[in-house]
């Protein structure tokens, strides 16, 4: 019996994902009263996720596998937790672990609970919280069956460091490839992601145009942060889709979310509601979204962006 | 070609979320019923595959009879013939096992489900179905075409987006993007005069255990009110000292 996490990484390097994954793990193997395995396909430093927790790492390493493949590595994953028998598998909420974690739960026959927020109530029964109505409302849910695969929601949980002594394994299992084959990817590099991001910087239709942009996009690279927009902003492709965040665009979990000239509608206020400190800015003292901020300025965002920008360049400078 | 699109029958993104019965139940008080906007994305790209390459449309939803009128809408929108699994849906898997045994009797060849519902925001069907069935699955899709028995679809990526080439039978998380926000359709009477008359089948479930059970419900805690500060050296002095995120 063991606790296996999947940690994802990318061009070698662990995700800050990973870590969170691996500290909660921990949480879980302490309840538990057993230990934590972690999964790892080809990474480098394997042993840093000894730093929050995990006793072992199984490192796979092939040039299969370069390129994310659901499949693969939905297959990989349950090779692994039945090698360890493993009763609590852990996959983080990152597009690649949405992907894999209902395979895998199919493949255990294991109850698979997303999007969890919290350590688990209690282990025996196994009831987990997790968001549910797109952050609206929580659920309790207990999961049935022997193996559990818990998706664990970004920047809830939290990293927590937990020096544990690590050893390595080399893991071979059988590689099956499946019928989806990647043809290209296309990712800027040199741009923060919204789902990584610790800080994003959002517009709304209060910026008057996509020709504005430059106020968000100057705040951001100041802020090290990920630019989103509202609905209506990616509806009349101001902004590409991508950048959409609310309840059917992308969700939010950022440690500060600074919303600018958007007006907080509740399907807008459902998707970023799991960021940690929200601020909004907006000419409209009556805009909804005020109450849902933490900090707040009501002004004229074409006054008050640029100039938080110049004050916040000055504060890293000084801070830095 | 013959499609079937899984509709989930959730309230709409306005509702206000309640429960009821010591907080186990969702509170339908005045809460309106729509397709998930998810599967809404593809049931439009299913009308397209039915208008330029002759597809046979199929919608399906688990649930009670109360989910009809979201299935006629979806006909009303253009589809051929619904099914309702006359079952309460409770959990994903058990949803995904009515599903997949739907499909396998109907024998689709492509599946079209939601990334998620705006209700359990569970995201595992589709991903599901395609494991128990055996089919090929594409995740957060955002394009696809069908060639024969090709496919090309890309795939929503966190910051960015990959190409993918598999082939039929494929089940597909869809979203937006596999068309517009625009191109959704609003029935018009005609659509939904024809719906009136086309197949609705009622199937009994088969056995399919849940795996999962909600125990309780909760809301988040209630907001402080926000702080309003008139200038933005406050503002950068409340977030690094009392925020402390920068």
């Amino acid at each position: 019996m063991s606790v296996l996490v999947f940690t994802e990484s990318e061009g070698g390097a662990f995700k800050k994902i990973a870590h969170e994954a691996v500290s909660y793990a921990k949480g879980i193997a302490d309840m538990m009263g057993t230990s934590v395995t972690a999964i790892a396909i080809n990474a480098n430093n394997s042993n840093e996720l000894g730093n929050f927790g995990a006793s072992k790492v199984l490192e796979v390493s092939n040039n299969d596998l370069n390129t994310f493949n659901a499949e693969a590595y939905a297959d990989i994953i349950t090779q692994a937790a039945k090698a360890e028998g493993a009763e609590v598998v852990i996959v983080t909420s990152s597009a690649n672990g949405k992907f894999i974690a209902p395979l895998i739960a199919v493949n255990l026959e294991a109850g698979y609970v997303p999007n969890v927020t919290e350590l688990p109530k209690s282990s025996a029964p196994f009831i987990v919280k997790h968001s549910v109505y797109t952050n609206k409302a929580f659920s309790m849910t207990e999961i049935n069956t022997t193996a559990k695969v818990v998706g664990l929601a970004k920047n809830a949980y939290g990293v927590k460091e937990n020096a544990t002594d690590i050893t390595n394994e080399t893991f071979t299992p059988a590689i099956n490839v499946g019928g989806v084959e990647v043809v290209s990817v296309d990712k800027a590099t040199d741009k923060v992601t919204i789902a990584d991001a610790e800080v994003v910087v959002s517009g709304g239709r209060g910026l008057k145009g996509p020709e504005n942009w430059h106020l968000i996009e100057d705040l951001a690279t100041t802020l090290g942060a990920a630019t989103a927009c509202s609905k209506p902003v990616s509806d009349m492709g101001w902004r590409p889709h991508s950048e959409h965040v609310g309840q059917t665009g992308k969700p939010v979990a950022s440690t500060l979310y600074i919303a600018i000239g958007i007006s907080g509608a509740i399907q807008h206020l459902a998707g970023i509601n799991s960021s940690k400190v929200k601020v909004v800015i907006n000419n409209d003292a009556e805009a909804p979204f005020f109450k849902a901020a933490d900090y707040g300025i009501v002004g004229d965002a074409f006054e008050v962006v640029p100039q938080l920008t110049e004050k916040l360049k000055a504060f890293k400078a000084q801070n830095a | 070609m013959k499609i079937l699109v899984c509709i989930s029958h959730v309230p709409d993104t306005t509702s206000k979320i309640n429960f009821t019965d010591g907080d186990t139940t969702f509170d339908t008080n005045g809460v309106q019923f729509v397709i998930n906007p998810n599967d809404e994305f593809g049931l439009t790209r299913a009308m397209w595959f039915k208008e330029k390459q002759g597809a046979n449309v199929h919608v399906v939803n688990v649930g009670g009879p109360e989910t009809e009128p979201t299935l006629r809408k979806a006909l009303a929108i253009g589809a051929d013939e619904a099914i309702r699994v006359n079952t309460v849906a409770t959990d994903g898997y058990s949803v995904a096992k009515q599903l997949a045994h739907i499909v396998s009797e109907g024998g689709y060849d492509l599946v079209i489900g939601g990334r998620e519902s705006i209700d359990y925001n569970g995201g595992m069907v589709p991903g599901m179905i395609a494991k128990l069935i055996g089919a090929n699955f594409i995740n957060t899709c955002i394009s696809l075409e069908v060639e024969g028995t090709s496919a090309t679809g890309i795939r929503e990526i966190d910051g960015g987006k990959e190409t993918l080439k598999t082939s039929l039978p494929l089940v597909i998380g869809g979203q937006k993007g596999l068309v517009e926000e625009s191109d959704l359709r609003i029935p018009n009477m005609r659509g939904i005069m024809q719906a009136r008359s086309k197949p609705l089948h009622v199937k009994e479930p088969i056995a399919a255990n849940a795996e999962t059970q909600t125990t309780q419900f909760e809301k988040p805690a209630p907001k402080g009110a926000v702080k309003l500060v008139d200038n933005v050296d406050d503002l950068i002095n409340l977030l690094h000292n009392e925020a402390k995120v920068i």
